[in-house]
């Protein structure tokens, strides 16, 4: 399979593009989509190929658009809708909580709901507490979302891929400080299965579980930490909505130790859930508590000062990792 | 267009199914065979029944949390419903939704809603689709007056308008959001002149009139159908019931419930259909059998349904198999 390094945005519209070139019912609604293809131009060009028809400029109207994007989709149309910060999900908080993730479920499992919705997460370039979220937990606590967290071009546009084509409502999460990394993506069409880990570095004596951008920032603690002779294996679930128990618990069974990286807020976060389920299902291979290394649940402060605070970063990885692995 | 006998006696026959299915329904709530919240349509059939005889079966309603009248309006099946209300596994949802929400596909209905203005969105996505795909079908979204002070509602006409959609918006205003009178909660006369912030067309009709609700709706649709946008239709009614059962209804004094129940749209219709030569005594007298026959059935075949089984409460959440 020959590769080529490209952008974390590019495989977004590449995932995008060969979908809609593939399936006439996909198409693209959103605010500044055609002109600005999204304000991280993840979109640029597809308004040019696909034109007015596929690709929607809407108002600033999210209950709106979030709600016909969920209409449309349970006649049969594959909307992707673009909710341009995943702060702004209470603007469209009935659409996104009452109708999309409910609709199957109450109606009997009459009908279903290919509805992805893209959205941008997280903090890193103080954008201050409305636009630096990373509440997909919120997302995963509701019944009826899946919820997609990557962390590289090529999981990027393998899991959009599939999230297209999945015939439930998808919330697909871009992490603002990944859009414009780069990393191999194959030539060839591929997609990713939801529900499977990527286990992103190998390792015998920490699991840290580590979503979104905190992959790389546990990955580069890795290096710290092997300096010191300590070997983490970095689990990456890429979906939370389903989770990879197994891939998770069986990295803690060889290991014994976890520490979750999570950059939302830690009260009953994806990280508390994680850590139950460890809990639960491994409880006797566990040689010490589970850590995790989260954001306070406290707004997302403007100044980079205190962003670089609340924000988990190497430093808190590496001291969470040295506590679990020295725990006797 | 000439309105023909044919049309006037399903349209009553309709009118009397939801009076009938709502009057036992009433009583069935009070017996504790339905459990839950139930809305009662009583007194506002003129509305469905107007809009959804003015509809083809592939076009579709969202309906809202006084919904079992646009179920039946758009040939819903009495008995799926009833065995829905009972919480039966035989009924239009499984028992997964119960009153508030019940939708059949087959038949147009996109399903009931227990958010005001929850489900006017998602009709205006339903209009989004035939849009895209260029056919000629045609949404309808029912919601009460109410629910003219959601956002959901602004933000959908203004999406509808903006790009020619093919979706009717009825008002059914009752005047009463819940127990507040719709006077102190909103400053316009009339709720069809909201319509015009978003160069809509808007227009107000006595919705105890059936014939005048299908023909402005014959009239919207056909507007909507070659393209050239939505319409906001308010229908003027009242509810002979309260706001759900058990409301204490204080808000509005007997007299004016008496008064409301002079206005039923089902005498009216009776009375035309007899004083106009439509139909004989015996021709409506044998409707009303027929509806009572109809119903008695549905709660024959509810009673003797099955519950749903208690892990099937894990299924259908995704159409994946995990939830």
């Amino acid at each position: 399979m020959s590769t080529r390094e490209i952008l974390f945005l590019e495989a977004i519209r590449e995932a995008l593009r060969e979908e809609m070139r593939r399936d006439e019912s996909v198409f693209l609604m959103g605010e500044d989509l055609r002109i600005w293809g999204s304000p991280m131009g993840q979109l640029q060009g597809l308004w040019e190929e696909f034109g007015d028809r596929r690709v929607l400029d809407t108002p600033i109207s999210e209950t709106g658009f979030v709600g016909a994007g969920a209409g449309a989709a349970v006649l049969g149309s594959r909307p992707v809708v673009e909710l341009m910060f995943i702060d702004f999900f209470g603007i469209a908080g009935d659409q996104i909580y009452n109708q999309a993730p409910k609709l199957r479920y109450m109606f009997g499992g009459r009908m279903k709901v290919p509805l992805v919705i893209r959205t941008v997460i997280g903090a890193g370039n103080s954008a201050a507490a409305h636009h630096s979220a990373s509440v997909y937990s919120i997302i995963a606590h509701m019944p009826g979302w899946k919820c997609v967290i990557p962390s590289t071009p090529y999981d990027a546009k393998g899991l959009l891929k599939t999230a297209v084509r999945d015939d439930d409502p998808v919330m697909y999460c871009e992490h603002k400080m990944l859009v414009n990394t780069k990393g191999e993506v194959p030539e060839e069409e591929y997609t990713i299965p939801f529900g499977e880990a990527s286990i992103k570095r190998e390792g015998a004596d920490v699991t840290v579980v580590a979503l979104g951008w905190m992959v790389h920032k546990t990955l580069k603690a890795a290096e710290e930490l092997s300096k010191e002779g300590i070997e983490i294996e970095v689990v990456d679930p890429r979906t939370i909505v389903p989770l990879d128990r197994e891939t998770i618990i069986n990295s803690v069974k060889k290991t014994g130790r976890l520490v979750i990286v999570d950059e939302d807020h830690e009260r009953c976060g994806i990280g508390s859930e994680i850590s139950a389920i460890v809990s639960e299902e491994a409880f006797r291979s566990l040689s010490a508590p589970i850590k995790r290394v989260t954001t306070p649940t406290v707004p997302i402060p403007f100044s980079p000062v205190l962003e670089n605070a609340v924000i988990p970063n190497e430093e808190r990885i590496v001291k969470a990792v040295r506590e679990v692995a020295s725990f006797a | 267009m000439e309105i023909t006998k044919e049309t006037l006696l399903e349209m009553y026959r309709k009118m009397q199914l939801i009076r009938y299915f709502e009057a036992r329904t009433k009583e069935l709530f009070a017996a504790g065979k339905v459990p839950g919240f139930v809305h009662l349509y009583s007194g506002e059939e003129g509305i469905a029944v107007g809009v959804c005889s003015a509809l083809r079966q592939n076009d579709y309603i969202g309906s809202t949390h006084r919904g079992h009248g646009h179920c039946i309006a758009k040939g819903g099946d009495v008995k799926y419903m009833m065995a829905e209300l009972y919480g039966k596994e035989t009924g239009y949802c499984k028992g997964k939704g119960g009153s508030m929400h019940i939708a059949d596909f087959d038949l147009g209905i996109l399903g009931a809603c227990g958010i005001v203005g929850g489900s006017i969105p998602l009709s205006t996505g339903a209009a989004l689709h035939f849009k895209y795909n260029g056919t000629d079908q045609v949404a309808v979204t029912f919601f009460g007056d109410g629910a003219t002070n959601q956002g959901s509602f602004h933000e959908s006409i203004n999406l509808a308008a903006i790009w020619d959609l093919p979706v009717i918006f009825v008002c059914e205003n009752n005047k009463y959001a819940e127990s507040t009178s719709i006077s102190s909660v909103m400053k316009v006369e009339k709720i069809s002149e909201r319509a015009s912030g978003y160069g809509v067309p808007g227009i107000t009709v006595d919705g105890n009139d059936v014939i005048a609700v299908y023909e402005t709706t014959l009239e919207v649709v056909e507007r909507a159908r070659k393209g050239k946008g939505p319409t906001l239709v308010e229908c003027v009614t009242c509810r002979h019931q309260g706001h759900y059962e058990g409301d204490s209804g204080t808000y509005r004094t007997k007299e004016m419930v008496e008064e409301c129940k002079k206005r039923c749209p089902i005498k009216r219709l009776c009375t035309f259909l007899q004083e106009e030569g439509f139909s004989s005594k015996k021709e409506i007298e044998d409707i009303d059998k027929s509806v009572e026959k109809e119903v008695e059935a549905a709660i024959e075949f509810a009673e003797k349904s099955p519950w749903p089984k208690p892990e099937d409460a894990l299924t259908d959440v995704f159409v994946s198999p995990y939830y």
